[in-house]
Formats: structure tokens, sequence, C-alpha cells
């Protein structure tokens, strides 16, 4: 009887004591990360400039293309069809040139593109309107050494020259939501996804192995205090400043780019809040499995960030991929992060929108708290 | 009761057989020595018996309670000194005391006069990062922060290996006040000379005990008769010894080189066989820990 | 009369405005067995990687094996042979390959390699074990085998930095006996220790305290001057006052 009167007495000095040992643990995380400038320096600055050199410097987008004329009839319709390339501000019209000149004015660079139009090119116009059948009469010839940009330049010039009228009700080609193809917007959410990865996976697992290596977790792992809590406590931190990082991606990207958040703040902070608990459960997991912090580093950066950059959707399109890739990138959860933002921020979707996104990484991060507990051992081997 | 009780403990890697099948006892309130060079298993014994790692084969206590089936409780209980220096550089040495008494769930000044006599020699430099201490100071930290929770047993894994004459004199110091205070006390060291600070030593060497007794046990199991040579050309004369009837060993021991004779050997022979070295000497001693030491290898 | 080997003057190193090593000198004479003692941090295994070649020193001058310290390096190297205590060899090859990848290194073609290998593999009785990895080897072996190998090219000096540590006694004693072997063939032997009954069988002892030398002789002339019984009780009372530990 005495001891059921004690047990919530007993009960409440054990919670304090678990309380101020986890407390203790969470201090101790905080001050190791606050006295090790450099990596905090970087943890900051990473997104601070990829978000500035993406959304400003570097752009896959059309612009600039100098583009060369051949014409051997000057007729009307070719007239028009230049006048329209030369008053677009993406593209420079440098002049009309020979035949035989295409070659060497590509190959030197003078030009990035030239566009032959066929001998009697309004007549064959009209035939073309009429619904006969007839060869192509416009050609185009893109330095495509630039992948990215001559693909770019090409379907633009393709809407630009075909913008008569009537060929505007044959073909229904429009850049929906970024005519301009504006990298930024596709560039900000493969940012996050990469830099949540980068703290949270890479610096938690880290951090753990770190304690393996040098011997603390010896000492820690004879006490009363269970192994999960310090990982746990390993985790906080880093979600703290995953949060602050977040704020400061997002207030960078509306305030600097102008990236439209138009789904909603609270949908993208959600997503991005179960994103991070992900990759802080994927660091858990690296730490678990390997024993120094070289192979840590390793495993997050090869394992995951390699994948995450080229498979996830954030720097090549997935509809391009070989049907293996395709289906590979289904597990990589960037790729639904990515997809999930992009919707949230840039369509302007509503939460409910993104539910299947949502629900899948959800399930990934279940799975991989899973597969740590179970992997788990509270011995040294 | 025994506080610490090994059976048949047997530990292997691969290969290599850390343990084979050890087994001794401390007493309450002992201060044991393991003695012994690197490979002897002394850190895998540290290792089995705060829990760290599972035994191949053979069984332990620690104060009654099994490594395997009770090895939460026995965290909770003993203080572990891990073999390299194992707190957190980047934390002050006040940080770092915190926190383990945190840890432990105490509070610092409960624990106060347990670890004050350790504790006063680094409070002048208890603002400072633990990278910057000295290595003595390292270690008087280290046990400081495994006493702070008032522990029963306390495991140091070769506390004094690497730091100063000095450092090392004042840590064994104290210990022995520590042993007073009733806490049983598990050490391990390479050095020999420390065997005689302890209450009972074992003799390790690869994975197994050479013999376990009270230091002066140990010497008195040394049966043969101990001599010590000198002479102007040392080196010379450790070849010419081995050679004289009657010598089971001669080996260099600093100033002096040590002669073991056995039954046939006669001191005025030797004399004059090595009569050509000059300053020759040869006198009776008394063996040390590392004569015996290096008797039982040979066994 | 007894040739200079090692000659070194007010050589000093510095890192940024901590002193390690102040102003030493002293000279080594061909087939001594010249010991260093000291703590840790006191400068030991400073001065010895200037002497190696392995670090250029602030100020000063010396020679070792007839070549300059601060110009020579390279040379230096060449000339020497060379074993610490945390390095000696490597764990993941087997004893065969680390002779022949040092005597490589040495400069020895495959012939003498082939020779030397089988007479140090003898010598050690190691004959057996070629082809063992060396991290299944005991410690004591490996620091023996270290100790052969370091002399494979027969230099004129090898430099020892603790070589013994944590070594059980009688490897200690081989390795020891090993030394004084080379020794007697002539080779000069550098070694730092910080077991005293070592200092003992050195023909000269250097003490360094706070990265100056505060007393060097041989061992019975330094017991004489300190009025001590062992070199344990002459290191203690120069050690006393040291302000850096490790």
């Amino acid at each position: 009887m005495k001891f059921f009167v004690c047990w919530p007495a007993m009960r409440k000095e054990e919670n304090k004591v678990m309380r101020n040992n986890l407390f203790a643990l969470v201090k101790k995380e905080s001050l190791h990360i606050l006295r090790d400038k450099r990596t905090m320096l970087i943890v900051i600055l990473i997104p601070v400039v990829l978000i500035v050199l993406f959304g400003f410097a570097i752009s896959t987008e059309v612009n600039n293309v100098n583009v060369a004329v051949v014409a051997p009839d000057r007729t009307n319709g070719v007239n028009d069809a230049v006048n329209r390339i030369a008053h677009n501000d993406y593209f420079t019209f440098c002049g009309y040139i020979n035949q035989d000149e295409i070659d060497q004015q590509l190959r030197s660079g003078k030009v990035s593109a030239v566009i032959v139009f066929a001998p009697d090119f309004d007549r064959r116009m009209e035939q073309i309107n009429a619904g006969l059948p007839s060869t192509p009469i416009i050609q185009l010839i893109v330095d495509a050494s630039n992948v990215n940009s001559a693909g770019a330049a090409t379907a633009y010039m393709q809407e630009i020259l075909l913008g008569t009228e009537s060929q505007q009700a044959m073909f229904e080609t429009r850049m929906l939501f970024n005519p301009q193809m504006k990298s930024a917007y596709n560039f900000v959410p493969g940012i996050m996804g990469l830099i949540f990865i980068l703290v949270c996976a890479m610096m938690t697992s880290v951090s753990i192995v770190r304690e393996k290596e040098v011997g603390t977790m010896e000492v820690l792992l004879v006490s009363p205090m269970r192994p999960t809590k310090v990982f746990f406590a390993k985790m906080i931190p880093y979600f703290v400043i995953s949060c602050v990082v977040l704020i400061i991606i997002l207030l960078l990207s509306y305030y600097l780019l102008h990236v439209p958040m138009s789904g909603g703040v609270w949908g993208i902070f959600s997503m991005s809040l179960l994103y991070v608990l992900l990759s802080l459960s994927l660091g858990l997991l690296v730490s678990i499995v390997v024993k120094t912090q070289v192979a840590a580093l390793l495993l997050s950066g090869m394992v995951m960030m390699l994948p995450m950059l080229l498979l996830s959707g954030m720097l090549f399109p997935i509809e391009n991929f070989p049907k293996f890739f395709e289906v590979l990138s289904n597990v990589v959860p960037a790729r639904w992060y990515i997809e999930g933002i992009r919707k949230m921020m840039i369509q302007g979707s509503p939460f409910v929108a993104v539910w299947k996104e949502f629900t899948i990484l959800l399930g990934m991060t279940v799975l991989f708290f899973g597969m740590s507990l179970l992997k788990f051992n509270d011995k040294l081997e | 009761m025994n506080v610490i009780e090994v059976n048949n403990l047997s530990k292997g890697y691969g290969k290599v057989k850390a343990l084979d099948s050890i087994s001794f006892s401390v007493k309450r309130s002992e201060l044991f020595g393991l003695i012994g060079p690197d490979g002897a298993g002394k850190t895998t014994l540290f290792r089995l018996l705060t829990t760290l790692i599972n035994p191949d084969e053979g069984s332990a206590t620690v104060d009654g309670l099994d490594i395997i089936k009770d090895y939460r409780k026995i965290r909770s209980r003993v203080g572990y000194m891990p073999g390299r220096f194992s707190l957190y550089p980047d934390l002050t040495v006040e940080e770092n005391l915190a926190f383990f008494a945190a840890i432990f769930g105490v509070k610092v000044k409960d624990s106060y006069d347990l670890v004050a006599p350790i504790y006063k020699q680094i409070e002048p430099f208890r603002k400072r990062q633990a990278h910057n201490l000295s290595g003595g100071m390292k270690q008087k930290l280290a046990l400081s922060c495994a006493l702070i929770h008032h522990p029963s047993v306390l495991f140091l894994d070769e506390p004094t290996t690497g730091i100063d004459a000095v450092s090392r004199s004042e840590l064994w110091d104290m210990l022995k006040n520590l042993k007073e205070k009733g806490i049983t006390i598990l050490v391990s060291t390479p050095y020999m000379d420390e065997a005689f600070l302890c209450d009972r030593i074992a003799l390790c060497n690869e994975g197994r005990i050479l013999g376990i007794d009270t230091p002066q046990g140990i010497i008195e199991q040394f049966d043969s008769k101990l001599f010590e040579v000198r002479a102007d050309n040392m080196f010379a004369l450790l070849e010419a010894a081995r050679q004289v009837e009657g010598v089971a060993e001669c080996y260099p021991f600093g100033q002096a080189h040590h002669l073991v004779a056995d039954d046939n050997f006669n001191m005025y022979r030797f004399k004059e066989q090595l009569g050509t070295f000059s300053n020759l000497t040869i006198t009776p001693t008394e063996p040390t820990i590392e004569d015996v030491f290096i008797n039982l290898m040979k066994q | 009369m007894s040739e200079t080997v090692i000659s070194v003057r007010n050589l000093t190193k510095r890192f940024g405005d901590f002193t390690a090593v102040n102003n030493i000198s002293f000279d080594v004479y061909r087939g001594e067995i010249f010991g260093f003692l000291g703590a840790n941090g006191a400068g030991k295994t400073t001065a010895m990687r200037m002497l190696c070649g392995l670090s250029y020193p602030t100020s000063g001058s010396g020679t070792v094996a007839g070549f300059n310290v601060m110009r020579e390096g390279e040379m230096i190297k060449r000339h020497i042979g060379y074993m610490s205590q945390r390095f000696s060899l490597y764990n993941t090859l087997t004893v065969g390959e680390n002779i022949k990848l040092f005597a490589g290194i040495y400069g020895l073609s495959k012939q003498v390699t082939a020779k030397r290998s089988e007479e140090l593999l003898a010598r050690l009785k190691f004959s057996s074990e070629r082809d063992t990895l060396v991290k299944a080897l005991p410690l004591g072996w490996k620091q023996k085998l270290a100790f052969a190998i370091a002399g494979i090219h027969r230099p004129e000096i090898i430099f020892l930095d603790e070589p013994t540590g944590g070594v059980d006694p009688v490897t200690r004693r081989q390795f020891w006996e090993m030394i004084y072997e080379a020794a007697e063939g002539g080779t000069t032997i550098f070694v730092t220790t910080h077991y005293m009954d070592e200092a003992e069988y050195c023909s000269r002892v250097s003490i360094i305290v706070d990265g100056e030398v505060r007393a060097l002789d041989t061992p019975t002339r330094l017991k004489q001057q300190f009025n001590a019984v062992s070199m344990d009780e002459v290191f203690r009372m120069l050690a006393r006052d040291a302000q850096r530990g490790e």
C-alpha cells in the first residue's frame, strides 16, 4: 500500500531526473555546436550563398542569344518573323548571312543560332495553313554545346516564329506559371531539399559518430543515461538550426527572388518540418551503421546527397529520365519533398493537394526511425 | 561477498584471443591492480566488466549483478575512466563536471567532499577548456567525473600512462584515499613498479593471468637465486654470463644485469671464468615484480 | 678518436609564440647509444624531427651524417633509419611485404633486398612469419621487426622515438640487446625514452626539460653529479620545476 502512495512521488522524482538528464545533454550538444564556429558559419552561409547564386547569377534561362538569319527571299512573312525575333528581349538579331557562312558563324561563336527560311516562304506558309502537306519551311540550326540553353532557346524561338494567329490555333504551346522558365523557381525547393539533408543527416550522423570515435560514447554508455536519449539530444539542436535556416530561406526566396508562396506559408512550413524529421532519422540510421566520421561523411555524401542531386528532379526533370531511373527516383525522399514544395510554392496549390507527397514522406520517416530502433544496440560492438 | 567476480571469461576478435578464460575476484575496498603490457587484454576486461561488450564465454558479476542480465543496473552504479582521455575537449573543466553530474542525476555540491581532494588541484583551471589541460590535469578531471555519483566500484584503465612522474604519484595517493573511503578500485597499468601501490595484483600477458597475489606474495613466488652483475663492458658481459654453467637467465636490468641462477651455480667459479672483465661485481639481490613477470612469461 | 656524426648548435624551433625547443647544443659520436630523456611535451620529439630532416629549425645550425639540417633535409633522410612508437609498419601488409617496401624506399636493389630480407628474418627467428599480416603480430614482435627494418639499408644513424612504450618486459630487453648489437657494429643510435632504467643502457644521456638541455653526460657521472642512486632520481630532481607537462 505504501508503495502505491509513494509511487507517484517516486515517478515524479525519476521524471525530474530524466528531464534534467535530457536537458543536460541538449545543453552540452548546443555548446559543442556553438563553439564550432567554422561549421556554424558554413551551415548558415551555404543556403544564403546558394540562393543568391542560383537566383541571380546562374540561370538556365534564355538570355542574349545571338541569332543570324539566312533568307534568300525576303518576303513579308520572313520580315515579320525576323522582326518578332529582333524585338524580343532575349534574342539579339545579328543580321542576314549567306548559307555558306552558317558553319563559320556558329563555330566561331559569333552567333548561337541560325534561322534559315525556305525560299518562297509566304506561299508555302499558305499551303500549310490550308492543310496541305509540306516539307519544313524553317530550319533552326542551334549551337547545342550548352544543352540546357539550346533546348530553351529552340523552344522559345519556335513559339515566337510560329506566333501568327493561324498557327496559334494549331499549337497551344504555352509555358505555364513560368513562361520565361525562371530558374529561381526551380531551384529554391531543390536548395531546401539539399540543405536539410546536409544539416540534419550529415551533421547529426557525424556528431554521433564522433563520440564513438573519440571515446566519449564509452563514458556516456556507462551511466544511467539511456542511449536513445543521447541520440534524441543530438537531434534537438539540429532540428532548431534547421528551423532557423528554413525561415532564412523562405524570407530570402520571398523578398529577394520574388518566388511566390501562393499555397500558403504554413503548408510549406509543415512539409519542410516533416522533411527535417526524415533527414534526422536518416542521420540516426547512418550513425548506427558506421564507426568512423569519415564513413559517416561518405555515406551521407555519396549515398544520400548524390542521388538527391541527380534523381530528385532538382536539376534534371524526372520526365526526361530513362524508365529505370524514373522508378529509382521514387525511392529518393527529396523527390517527393521537392514536388510537394513546388506545387505549393509555385503552382499555389493548397496543402490538401500535396497529401500524397506528405504521406509518402511520413511513411519514409517512420520506416527510417523503425530501422534505427531495430538496428540499435546499446553495447559498443 | 566479492565485489567483482570473474569466472572463465573469454573474448576474441577474429583470430586473436584477447582474453583466454580469465578468473579472479576482488574484495570490498580493495585496490586491485592489473599489471601487464599492451595486448594483455586489460582494456577488453574493463569493457566486459563495465558491460560495454559481451563475453564469448564465461560470466562475471559486479556488486552482485550479472554483467549480461543486469547491465543497466551496473552502468548506473560504477565509475569508469577509459584508457584515453574521454571527456569533452571543447567544454571547460566546470562544464564537464556539471554535465556528468547531471547525467547521473546528482548535484555537484552533493559529492563535493568525495571529489574535493582531487578537484582542488584543478580548480584554478575550472574555466579552461579541457583540451588545454596538461595530461596530469586531464586525468584528475576524468577521475573527478568518474566519482561524481558516489560509485561503489571504480574501473580505471591505465590512468597513469603518458603522464608525468609527479602527477602519477599524486594520482596513486588519491586512489589510496578513495580506497579508505570504502570504494573498491580495479586499476590497470603497464608499469611494474606501480604494483606495490596495490593491495593485490594480477600479472597479465596476452590474454592470460600469470599470477594473482599481494605484491609481496608474488615476489615470494620467485624461487630461484637472483644476482646483480656489473662490469665495465655491459653488453659483452651479458653474452659471456649466459655461457657460464649454472646460469639459467641473464638479462639487462638498468644499472646492472640480473642473473638467475639454478642449483649448479657457483658465485666464485663465475667470477673466475669471467676474470677478464674489468670491475666485475656480483652480489645477491631481491627480486622485483618485473623479475617475477619475466620468469612467469618464460613458462 | 671518436668521430662526430651529429653536431647541433643553438637549435631552436618556434611555433608562433610558443618555443618548443630552445637553443640546444650537443654532439653525438659514432657508435654511441645517445639517450634523450624528458617528459611528454618537453620537446624531445620536436628536436628529433629536426635532426631527422622532418622539420626545419627556426634558427641555429646542425649537421647529421654530414648533411646540413637547415638545407639538406632530404639527404639526411636517405642516410638515416627511423622508427617511432606511433608508427612503425603497415598493418595491412605482411612481414615480407613491409621489408620489400622499405628496402625499396631506401633504394636497395632486388638482389640486396632478397639477401638482407633472409638475414633479417633468420636473425629475428621470423622466417616462418614472412606471410603473416603485421596486424596479427604481438606488439613486441612488431617493434623488433620495425627496428630491424629501420636498419636494412645499413644507415650510419638510427633514430628511435619511444620505441618500447607498452611493450612486455622480455621483448623490451630483447629490443635493447638488438640496439647494443647495432651499436657494437658501428651504428650510432639516437633514442628517446621515458623509462628511466633504459637511460642506464645509454652511453650518454641528455635530459630535456621545457625545451632545453638541462643535463648531458654518462649515466654514472650524472648520478655522481646529482648525488643520486638512480637515473630516476636524477630525472625527478631536474623535472621538479618543469613548467610543461604533457
